[in-house]
């Protein structure tokens, strides 16, 4: 090692700075790190067993439900909730409005780990995942496939992403020249990048619309792409307003004072985004409710649930969110913030996996295997994000 | 040239510059006409040799028709069977229907597919390429008749569904199913042959056909297409998936993707340069970088 180090210092400094960052800080065994080790051990084992015996051998997929809880929620829902990047940055580097700067570099970072884990989900689910790049490359591109273009958005947005955020590496590393250099790139890859959201967040609910006769009507609309980019908005607000409220408890230490008061400024101000957003949301869902005649759809059970989605994680979280707003009340905000996130779950799940053939007998349920494997990426996203967090000047500017 | 003249032809100009991919591929037309097959469920009998061929042919499951006891319940293709044959109760007794892919003319598998590892062939059907599938699955969600079927039980899963027996077209032959069907009750040819066998016999014999020919307008057409008695509800058909082709669906969305690719970027840099004007900002283009934080 030292002789390594003496040949050649460079390699060997960033060998040790590698070791040495790789490290934990902090406890080892606490509650959290120890269940949630667990489950991630677990699900690569349940990944193991899928890669070796088929998708069939760990989740409940079947002919008549080819996609499952891995596509709709890692993927359709993660993504959605990953909004709140294109959101804040049109806000703080479009529009130049300062106030929200101090949560520009963690709702990236947590855009783009969102983006790398649970768009990259879709490698576990796809049954030919050594075929992946062939959207990429050769002479296979399906220009009309939503997919396709998905595919394709989902790499160049991880990329911007990438390059927005790189500027908190760079510091991080003590690189001042490719800081500068790198922070020349950012209004460029922002616009991008929020281009590129409008793009895959609608063309998310672009995938269903072929399946036109196998979705709830309630649910099915050729406007579907145009709902998951609205209630993007407003799912990328909520969550960096559920997100930064439990990173401030978390990471308390790691926020400067002044931020600390900042944020609840903030909050109140996405608080008013997410009132209006999801008023107009509501306004369109129920335009395409009255003018499609879906009344007589409301008679059973599938109507219930659909008002149950509608009001109850819309509407009500919209007026929690207005009157919190109004009143200054945290608390109210945060609750709305949690029933407005809960909502867009259910949305996407309702769209991708629930109402999915709603008129057979036997319906999909996740299996174990699948959840246990949903809930391992979450987790290694969070311990990603702790690892960022606790080494990059993410909260605060470097010193 | 006057005025008018000079407007004429500028707009025909113009309209064959928007419209030139159209006109040239008009020009081209189809070399070899769709071909497909007529299943005339009056004369079918259940023997279900056809389900044998088929699976003799690609060497898959080879049922045993007079013991299996497989037209107890309503079957569905599966990854192990490119088709079957189910049997209904109707209002005209015992119907037998081979079900199987209705080779759409405008697939939703081949216009979901992201590697074009659909087809969709110029003479019809539609077969499936393994080496450009990444086994996604969307082709499954988006077919309006459910039929392609996934490998769960395999490491390397393929997409299995029927061909119309394509490598046995380039030969010259007919498809495995129709060459065993001792009852005509399949008949191969173009879809222009077909569907005029298929409404002659309906004009012929008013009082033994519905007047309906399934697959002419479903879905667009499709290169399967369907005599009945007995209004195909009751052949477990769907009647709700429309007669717009299926691809319909998402091509709006997909023309809007180059609007949104350009026009939200100039937008939006326009915005960002009128907002650092009017605020002064020493750098108003890219450059641009606000304070952070701000404390110590």
């Amino acid at each position: 090692m030292s002789q390594l180090a003496t040949v050649n210092p460079g390699i060997g400094q960033i060998f040790r700075f590698l070791i040495q960052e790789l490290k934990p800080r902090g406890p080892i065994f606490t509650p959290f790190n120890i269940i949630t080790g667990a489950i991630m051990l677990v699900g690569a084992y349940v990944l193991v067993i899928r890669f070796i015996y088929g998708l069939g051998s760990v989740t409940n997929l079947s002919q008549e439900f080819p996609w499952g809880l891995w596509l709709g929620f890692d993927v359709v829902t993660g993504v959605a909730l990953a909004g709140g990047a294109y959101v804040i940055t049109y806000t703080v580097y479009v529009m130049r409005v300062d106030q929200y700067h101090s949560i520009v570099r963690v709702t990236v970072l947590n855009s783009l780990l969102a983006y790398m884990f649970y768009g990259s989900a879709l490698i576990f689910d796809i049954g030919r995942p050594w075929h992946a790049l062939n959207p990429f490359i050769g002479n296979n591109f399906g220009y009309s496939s939503v997919l396709f273009l998905i595919c394709w958005h989902f790499m160049i947005y991880m990329v911007a992403t990438a390059i927005e955020f790189s500027p908190v590496v760079a510091e991080y590393l003590n690189l001042q020249k490719a800081r500068k250099f790198l922070v020349k790139l950012t209004l460029g890859t922002v616009i991008l990048g929020i281009t590129l959201s409008m793009l895959h967040q609608s063309g998310l609910g672009a995938l269903f619309l072929m399946a036109k006769p196998k979705i709830h009507p309630l649910w099915w609309s050729e406007f579907i792409p145009l709902l998951f980019f609205v209630s993007s908005i407003y799912a990328g607000l909520a969550m960096i307003i559920f997100e930064g409220s439990l990173s401030h408890r978390i990471f308390g230490d790691l926020i400067p004072e002044k931020s600390h008061h900042a944020f609840e400024g903030i909050v109140f101000g996405l608080a008013k985004g997410a009132a209006i957003t999801m008023f107009v949301y509501y306004f369109f869902k129920a335009l395409l409710f009255i003018h499609g005649q879906h009344w007589e759809h409301l008679s059973d059970g599938w109507g219930a649930w659909f008002l149950f989605e509608v009001i109850g994680f819309v509407l009500i979280p919209a007026f929690m969110f207005a009157f919190g707003y109004k009143n200054r009340s945290i608390v109210i905000i945060r609750i709305a913030a949690v029933l407005a996130l809960l909502g867009v779950i259910l949305n996407r799940l309702n769209v991708s996996v629930i109402t999915f053939k709603w008129y057979l007998p036997d319906h999909y349920y996740p299996s174990w295997q699948e959840i246990v494997v949903t809930l391992a990426v979450i987790s290694a996203e969070i311990w990603v994000f702790r690892w960022i967090v606790k080494r990059m000047p993410v909260f605060k500017p470097a010193h | 040239m006057d005025r008018r003249a000079f407007l004429k032809t500028s707009l025909v100009a113009g309209g064959a510059a928007v419209t030139g991919r159209e006109a040239r591929a008009q020009e081209e037309a189809h070399p070899e006409e769709f071909v497909g097959i007529l299943v005339d469920t009056t004369r079918c009998i259940g023997c279900r040799s056809c389900e044998v061929a088929c699976g003799e042919t690609w060497g898959l499951h080879v049922p045993d028709p007079v013991n299996d006891g497989a037209l107890e319940h309503e079957r569905t293709t599966s990854d192990n069977q490119y088709m079957i044959v189910n049997r209904y109760d109707t209002d005209a007794g015992e119907v037998f229907v081979k079900k199987q892919c209705m080779h759409c003319h405008q697939p939703a598998c081949a216009a979901a597919c992201p590697t074009e590892a659909m087809k969709k062939h110029p003479n019809g059907p539609i077969t499936w390429d393994g080496d450009k599938c990444i086994g996604c699955r969307f082709c499954m969600v988006s077919c309006p008749f459910d039929i392609p079927k996934f490998e769960y039980g395999d490491w390397n899963p393929e997409l299995k569904k029927c061909t119309m027996c394509f490598d046995r077209l380039k030969e010259g032959e007919q498809p495995a199913c129709v060459a065993a069907c001792p009852t005509d009750t399949l008949m191969f040819g173009t879809q222009v042959q077909n569907l005029s066998i298929a409404r002659h016999r309906i004009a012929r014999h008013p009082d033994q056909y519905v007047p309906h020919i399934y697959g002419d307008r479903e879905v667009g057409g499709t290169g399967y297409i369907y005599l009945s008695a007995v209004p195909f509800e009751q052949l477990g058909f769907r009647m709700d998936l429309g007669r717009t082709p299926y691809p319909e669906y998402t091509r709006e969305f997909l023309y809007a993707v180059p609007a949104i690719l350009f026009g939200v970027p100039a937008f939006l840099l326009a915005l960002n340069a009128m907002t650092g004007a009017a605020r002064g900002d020493p750098e108003s283009d890219f450059g641009w970088e606000p304070e952070f934080g701000e404390d110590e």
